[in-house]
């Protein structure tokens, strides 16, 4: 436990000291809620869709969750290139301890992240039904940051240096995002498209999102949780036994 | 020979063995059925030109590489078989640095006491007492991204002792440090090998250092070892009068290629992309 504890606490204390990086990585979600979210709030309206911003909160709260877990979980790779990895490896922890530290460690950085997205939006203007559904939307949170903590985990224990990280942001973490209902509503969609959102965990995610605040659901938050339940668990489960491979 | 203290009573046991050991990647060699051993407190080092597969060897002793084939065993516990007993048994301080730079050089070694299940007080204790004598007391509320070279090393070999391994490895643990901080620190060792009988395993590329302090010496090159023994054994065997003589005269004097990781290529393409964006 305690050297869960101690791994969890280096990822919060490195967070927490690199303003720049948490401020830097704010921007990205915060553009899409004021350009989008105004910009194209008059046609959503004339389309019969409702607010667009109330809708699209869920979807950029679940971006800032996405983009920093799956990062943080890629941190690995700046561990095992800078020598600090080679540390915890040879320590006598096991590596599935090691590996659920990093993976909450990354997963509650994410989760700031996410609340910090969500304050702002309050800010401008998003309205919370209530302060029970806050505290569910936090806890879900954290179930998706860990999904995407344990996918980023997974991918740098396959990597040994950053040359395949814009692949990765390319070919897997944009497309998770924009397939994943977080800009568009997932109804009427055409038949490729919405068998590729179907097959994005993330869309469960935003799905479940959007129900606790408040929202229309398209799949039902059993099934929502159901679905981010056992992918996190799988994801843990394939990180650990991968990570515990890793040689140097 | 008379006996002269209780060590010396009990037979000497083995607590690094190594049984025709090979490593390969592919179709390159790195150790090529090695076997030798270290006897319990000794201080042993192991030497040989760069790319000879030191590192290699090291890294499967203590747990980071697993082997193609080989025995080994380091305190009575099969490496292959009980990795987390033989991470209890040894410390390390590795060649190229192991810390967190966004961390304080106390937070770095409380970290490692944590991992290790030193208990609070002895480790907090611990902790002041092996940075005062890396003299970097003063500096623990200091982010190790502040650090020089030498004080990193520094920091690690005082992070490698403490949880008062039964043996400790030292790959090349005095490069870059001034004459002062290396007597020092080997002062320190011998103290520690006398008075806790820990085992010294280290690789240097200084022969008046391994001649000094090492009581055994292993020479391995091109991934076999060709030679161990004191280093008066060494020197007779090859009819030389210093150890770099005999080490030379051993391994031949051709240069080397160093080997290069993938660390060493990140660096070079941040070099090349700083470079390339100055114009």
């Amino acid at each position: 436990m305690r050297t869960i504890y101690i791994l969890w606490l280096r990822q919060l204390k490195r967070y927490f000291r690199s303003k720049s990086r948490v401020i830097g990585s704010l921007a990205q979600p915060l553009l899409f809620l004021v350009a989008l979210g105004y910009g194209l709030g008059p046609v959503f309206q004339k389309a019969g869709e409702g607010n667009y911003v109330q809708f699209l909160v869920p979807g950029v709260v679940g971006m800032a969750i996405i983009f920093s877990s799956v990062f943080s979980g890629i941190e690995i790779i700046w561990d095992k290139q800078f020598g600090f990895l080679k540390e915890t490896l040879v320590a006598p922890v096991s590596r599935v301890n090691i590996m659920i530290g990093r993976t909450l460690g990354g997963a509650t950085t994410s989760t700031m992240q996410g609340i910090i997205v969500f304050i702002i939006a309050i800010l401008i203007g998003f309205k919370v039904e209530s302060a029970s559904s806050v505290v569910y939307a936090i806890l879900l949170m954290l179930l998706i940051a860990i999904l995407f903590t344990a996918l980023g985990t997974i991918i740098a224990s396959q990597l040994d240096d950053m040359q395949g990280f814009q692949l990765i942001v390319n070919f897997l973490v944009m497309p998770l995002f924009f397939l994943s209902g977080a800009l568009f509503p997932l109804e009427g969609l055409p038949k490729i498209l919405a068998a590729l959102t179907r097959i994005d965990p993330l869309s469960y995610g935003i799905d479940a999102f959007r129900t606790i605040l408040g929202g229309v659901s398209t799949f039902g938050l059993g099934l929502d949780l159901t679905i981010l339940s056992v992918i996190t668990i799988t994801f843990i489960g394939i990180g650990s036994y991968l990570f515990s491979k890793i040689q140097i | 020979m008379e006996p002269r203290g209780f060590y010396d009573i009990i037979p000497r046991m083995n607590i690094i063995e190594v049984k025709n050991l090979t490593k390969k990647f592919g179709d390159i060699t790195a150790v090529d059925n090695i076997s030798f051993s270290v006897e319990k407190g000794e201080i042993f080092a192991f030497l040989g030109p760069n790319g000879a597969g030191k590192s290699t060897t090291i890294k499967i002793l203590t747990t980071l590489l697993n082997p193609t084939a080989g025995e080994i065993s380091l305190n009575s516990f099969d490496v292959a078989k009980n990795p987390d007993a033989v991470r209890h048994s040894f410390g390390i301080v590795f060649q190229d640095p192991s810390l967190d730079d966004e961390l304080t050089a106390w937070e770095n070694m409380e970290f490692h006491g944590v991992l290790y299940n030193v208990e609070k007080n002895l480790r907090r204790e611990r902790i002041e007492k092996l940075m005062r004598f890396v003299e970097l007391w003063d500096r623990k509320d200091s982010f190790v991204k502040s650090f020089s070279g030498g004080m990193k090393r520094r920091l690690e070999i005082a992070r490698g002792l403490l949880h008062h391994p039964k043996v400790i490895f030292l790959d090349e643990p005095t490069l870059g440090l001034d004459p002062q901080t290396r007597n020092h620190m080997w002062n320190y060792l011998k103290e520690l090998n006398k008075t806790e009988g820990t085992t010294v395993f280290f690789t240097t590329h200084y022969m008046e250092e391994a001649d000094k302090v090492a009581q055994r010496i292993a020479v391995i090159d091109h991934g076999t070892i060709i030679a161990s023994g004191t280093s008066e054994e060494l020197k007779t065997k090859t009819n030389t009068k210093s150890l770099e003589e005999a080490f030379l005269s051993l391994t031949g004097k051709t240069i080397r290629a160093d080997e290069s990781n993938s660390a060493d290529h990140m660096r070079m393409a941040g070099k090349l992309w700083r470079g390339g964006n100055k114009r």
